[in-house]
């Protein structure tokens, strides 16, 4: 099957096994998405991150119910953790989501982390243009949860939603450095729980004071972020954060700041694989040149310099001969 | 990495087997997709298809997989999936295996399967990669 | 010590056996052992070892009825033998049904398929397949009829496995009973009626927790007035320990729900002694004897201090754990199928030494497929040789006082109470479910057997050990594949024969009792300005309304629960 004319026709047994070979590193994965790329940039891509019990799934099976009814196609790219001993895992979000299963219209892959920190794949980068080009014109990144170094996030979106849920001690997370600056729209899940108004006025408070500094450069002061109150199980409170997130998409794209993020994704995405792809070299020049083993004795006897050693073997790698 | 779905097709809410099946497979190193009870045969094709998944294991307790599963493997052609490897499990009389292996089920593993019988069929069957 | 035992075995005997055996003599007037030894009704300590006795074992028919709930137990009545079945159709049913009262069961056990479980009618997309495997497929009150046909309600007990639609399976017995002119009052049995096990075990639920709860407590309140001699409720461990649980996990949980069920009881406004005693239970019995023995006493003891401590019931029969046992078909393997009727043989010795008021014992090839007629009636012969020929039935609570089965007891219940009390701390059992920590202990404790069967820690006789080459056992039970064809057309024919006008206005008035109102006088108020809704799903069922058009009006109103927890 000639992959990209199926994609582009949004058939989904293409757009799957495109997100496969993209999930697999397939030597055929860089030429596709190239060749789909000059048709990306329509959708807007929204990643739903936050602590793992807050109803994630639960919120994002209700909103494509919601987007659904607006008409147009969405996808659905839900990340779990692979386990560090067996490299296996579950993927058991699309439970929650599996009234939609057989609606054409609605595509959902679960995806493994498969060792990356950053609470999505290293992938989903790419797995993003595919249902771009395919026509999904909204597509939910749902990410494994929030912590310190699960910010990736932001580099893939276009507006992430932050979940929250009363009684975990979110209070204490929502003060944390980093989480802050993660959010675009806030939601607090699970709403007829006690604590829910305490959350909501703690995640006030300290929005006030945050600053969106180290987001964007030069920047203004984009729309106010808000804060929406769901019950996603009970369907309370997710129509409004649906017109929420439509309207604050509005608002970014006709103040230009959505342009500037989408420049910022770019940029980060662009250093991220370079640097990948050199790294990926240097470790195979130093397979390659079998040295390793060699240049740890002759520095653990002090024969070697380290910045010496290491500043040649640079040098070597550059000219692009071999030691 | 094979990527297996592992789902229970019909009205059967009997989870325990398919929910062991599906940790231990996780621990063997597979990627499980997990659907929970209660899925259509077209709601279990098209989560194949979308999850492009190697195999689909089914799961069945109620004496209905004779209807079901070739009905599973049926769609799953239908909609490309023709090399999405399907198999079984569950309270299957021995002697329907031969009907549904003629429909289209690589293999049904009876009460008492290990998990190593069932990765010994994995690695076996794996054509991609 | 022996002094105060012995003044309170005379007034045991003459508070609580004397009115008993006035009225129900016991069966014989000596009980000797297989070489004429004469037995005693009950055996109690000699000596210091008596410390404790009073308030941890006590006597059998009185609080906490750890040693048992009638004080002559089955030296006054056998437990019932109570067979579980039903496939296909309702007159192949009913002909088993007929075939097991004849050779000697004592009471009905009603299986149903799953799309009747569920609530919908054969002709459902969803119940492709499944229509009449799992148990006899029922759409509406014809298929009832057809069931009972030659089968005198008033002189049988009839316990029905039938959960998220339980008010409508109720419903049609009575509209039976009715039509065999035999009144309300003198109808006995059970339904099952446990919807929160569903939630974590079983699967066959319907609707969310609370207007579950509700339906649940409507038929309380209907059969508190209506139904005298109708076990409302059995609480079930038996599918919560088929799911992987452990043993105290088994107990814990079920009693867990059992408060749940009490608690929505009293708030919708009933007093806790005008029901409490028409709950009963449902264990399961696995293959460790002696632990299951404990566990079955650990339940009644911890029930009864739930009863009268947390609920303050003040009547006997509502602080007594009474209870069904099933044998465990988890058990149970396929290879080596004969090997199944010893695990049984074992399974029920443990249930009745542990006290059971009523047994289903598990036919050989039950990991295959559903048993043939020899199959079952080896089963129930299982039974009668316990009961006739092993003399078991001869003292009450034989095992008490065995150091290990006491200290077993004991550490059941210390473990019961720790699960319970976390419950509460959770806020009770339906949030802990919708927080998915029942389903967590139970997984866990699934996963860790399963692994130890896998890697020959636990041994499972011809599965992991003691092999055999064999072949497959021929002449398994099939269920007719015509049945969904035939169940349909018979459905359709009765669709015909009804007053369309009629359906509709009493589905109408099921709509409005649902949403609140009371439509013109049907349905009574009860508690809480709420209606009755059994009223109307009686009305609805005599008209020939269908199961699936029933629970259509309810699940518009109520909603569809769907599972959120994964692994």
């Amino acid at each position: 099957m000639d992959l990209f004319e199926d994609i582009r026709r949004g058939r989904i047994r293409a757009v799957a096994r495109a997100v496969s070979l993209i999930e697999n590193v397939k030597p055929e994965a860089e030429p596709l998405v190239d060749r789909l790329y000059p048709h990306t940039g329509r959708s807007l891509v929204v990643g739903i991150t936050g602590s793992p019990r807050a109803g994630k799934s639960t919120l994002v099976d209700r909103l494509i119910t919601l987007e659904r009814s607006r008409g147009g196609k969405v996808a659905v790219i839900a990340v779990d953790p692979s386990s560090p001993f067996s490299g296996g895992a579950i993927l058991g979000d699309r439970l929650r989501m599996q009234t939609h299963a057989t609606d054409p219209n609605v595509f959902i892959r679960s995806m493994a982390s498969r060792g990356f920190l950053g609470g999505v794949s290293a992938t989903t980068g790419d797995v993003i243009k595919v249902l771009d080009a395919a026509g999904y014109g909204t597509i939910f990144i749902e990410t494994i949860g929030v912590g310190q170094t699960e910010v990736k996030i932001v580099e893939l979106s276009d507006i992430v939603v932050l979940v929250l849920m009363p009684e975990t001690g979110d209070e204490i997370q929502v003060m944390k450095a980093g989480v802050m600056e993660i959010g675009d729209i806030f939601v607090i899940n699970k709403k007829d729980l006690p604590g829910a108004d305490r959350l909501h006025a703690e995640l006030e408070y300290a929005l006030s004071f945050s600053n969106s500094a180290g987001r964007e450069k030069g920047s203004e002061e984009g729309p106010a972020h808000p804060i929406e109150m769901t019950a996603a199980v009970h369907d309370h409170g997710v129509g409004r954060l649906h017109e929420t997130l439509h309207a604050y998409a509005r608002e970014i794209t006709a103040s230009g700041k959505l342009e500037r993020k989408r420049r910022f994704r770019l940029e980060r995405e662009l250093l991220g694989a370079l640097n990948r792809k050199v790294h990926e070299l240097m470790d195979t020049h130093i397979e390659v040149s079998r040295q390793l083993p060699a240049w740890v004795d002759s520095l653990y006897r002090r024969e070697a310099r380290p910045y010496a050693l290491i500043n040649e073997q640079i040098q070597i790698f550059l000219k692009g001969e071999h030691a | 990495m094979l990527r297996i779905l592992i789902a229970k097709p019909g009205l059967d809410g009997h989870d325990r087997g398919a929910k062991f099946i599906a940790r231990s497979l996780r621990d063997q190193g597979y990627e499980v997709i997990y659907t929970g009870i209660r899925q259509t045969p077209e709601a279990i094709a098209q989560t194949a298809i979308q999850e492009d998944v190697d195999f689909v294991g089914l799961s069945l307790l109620s004496g209905a997989h004779k209807e079901l599963f070739p009905r599973v493997v049926d769609l799953l052609k239908e909609a490309g999936g023709e090399d999405i490897i399907v198999f079984g499990g569950g309270i299957i009389p021995e002697e329907d295996i031969p009907f549904l292996k003629q429909r289209g089920v690589a293999s049904v593993f009876g009460p008492g399967t290990t998990t190593k019988q069932i990765v010994e069929f994995l690695e076996s069957s794996r054509s991609r990669d | 010590m022996l002094e105060e035992l012995e003044k309170q075995k005379k007034m045991w005997e003459e508070s609580t056996v004397e009115p008993l055996i006035s009225r129900h003599p016991e069966r014989r007037s000596e009980f000797v052992t297989g070489s004429d030894k004469s037995v005693e009704r009950l055996y109690l300590p000699e000596d210091v070892a008596a410390e404790g006795y009073l308030d941890k074992q006590g006597f059998p028919g009185q609080y906490p009825y750890t040693r048992g709930v009638q004080p002559t137990m089955y030296r006054g009545r056998l437990w019932t033998m109570r067979q579980y079945a039903g496939f296909g159709s309702a007159e192949e049913s009913n002909r088993r049904y007929r075939y097991l009262l004849e050779q000697g069961q004592t009471g009905l056990s009603v299986a149903f398929d799953l799309p009747t479980q569920i609530g919908f009618d054969s002709d459902n997309p969803l119940a492709e397949g499944e229509v009449g495997k799992v148990g006899v497929a029922i759409d509406t009150l014809e298929d009832m009829e057809i069931l009972f046909h030659d089968i005198p309600l008033d002189r049988i007990s009839t316990s029905m496995t039938i959960n998220a639609p339980a008010a409508i399976l109720l419903a049609m017995y009575i509209a039976v009973a009715e039509l065999q002119g035999i009144g309300k009052d003198k109808l006995r049995g059970t339904i099952q009626n446990d919807i929160l096990k569903e939630y974590v075990a079983r699967g066959t639920y319907i609707f969310p927790p609370e207007p579950s709860m509700r339906l649940i407590t409507d038929i309380f309140a209907y059969c508190s007035r209506e139904l005298p001699h109708w076990n409302t409720i059995s609480i079930s461990g038996y599918h919560i320990r088929e799911a992987g649980s452990d043993a105290s996990q088994e107990v814990a949980f079920t009693l867990a729900n059992g408060i749940e069920y009490v608690r929505a009881a009293i708030q919708a406004g009933l007093d806790v002694d005008r029901f409490a005693g028409r709950l009963s239970f449902f264990f399961n019995a696995h293959n460790d004897l002696l632990e299951e023995v404990a566990k079955f006493r650990a339940a009644r003891r911890i029930w009864a201090r739930i009863m009268k401590e947390r609920f303050n019931a003040t009547e006997d029969r509502s602080m007594m754990l009474r209870f069904h046992t099933q044998t465990g078909g988890s058990t149970l393997t396929a290879q080596q199928p004969d090997n199944n009727i010893v695990r049984v043989a074992v399974q029920a010795l443990a249930a009745v030494l542990g006290g059971t008021q009523s047994l289903h014992t598990n036919s050989r090839e039950e990991a295959l497929a559903l048993p043939a007629e020899e199959s079952v009636r080896l089963a129930l012969r299982t039974q009668q040789i316990l009961a006739h020929e092993s003399g078991i039935t001869s003292t009450v609570d034989p095992l008490a006082g065995s150091y290990y089965v006491e200290a077993l007891t004991d550490r059941i219940e210390l473990e019961v109470w720790q699960y319970i009390d976390r419950i509460e701390a959770l806020g009770g059992m339906i949030p802990s479910i919708l927080k998915g920590y029942v389903q967590k202990q139970i997984q866990e404790s699934s996963f860790r057997t399963q692994k130890d069967i896998e890697n020959g820690e636990r041994v499972v006789v011809g599965v992991n050990q003691f092999q055999v080459d064999e072949q497959k056992p021929q002449n398994l039970l099939r269920v007719d594949p015509e049945i969904r064809r035939i169940q349909v057309e018979k459905l359709t024919r009765v669709k015909h024969k009804r007053n369309a006008s009629g359906v509709k206005k009493t589905l109408e008035a099921l709509a409005s009792a649902a949403a609140g109102e009371a439509a013109g006088g049907s349905g009574a108020a009860d508690g809480n300005e709420r209606v009755n809704l059994f009223a109307p799903i009686l009305a609805a069922v005599k008209a020939y309304a269908t199961i699936g058009e029933i629970c259509d009006v309810l699940r518009q109103h109520f909603g569809e629960y769907r599972e959120t927890i994964v692994l």
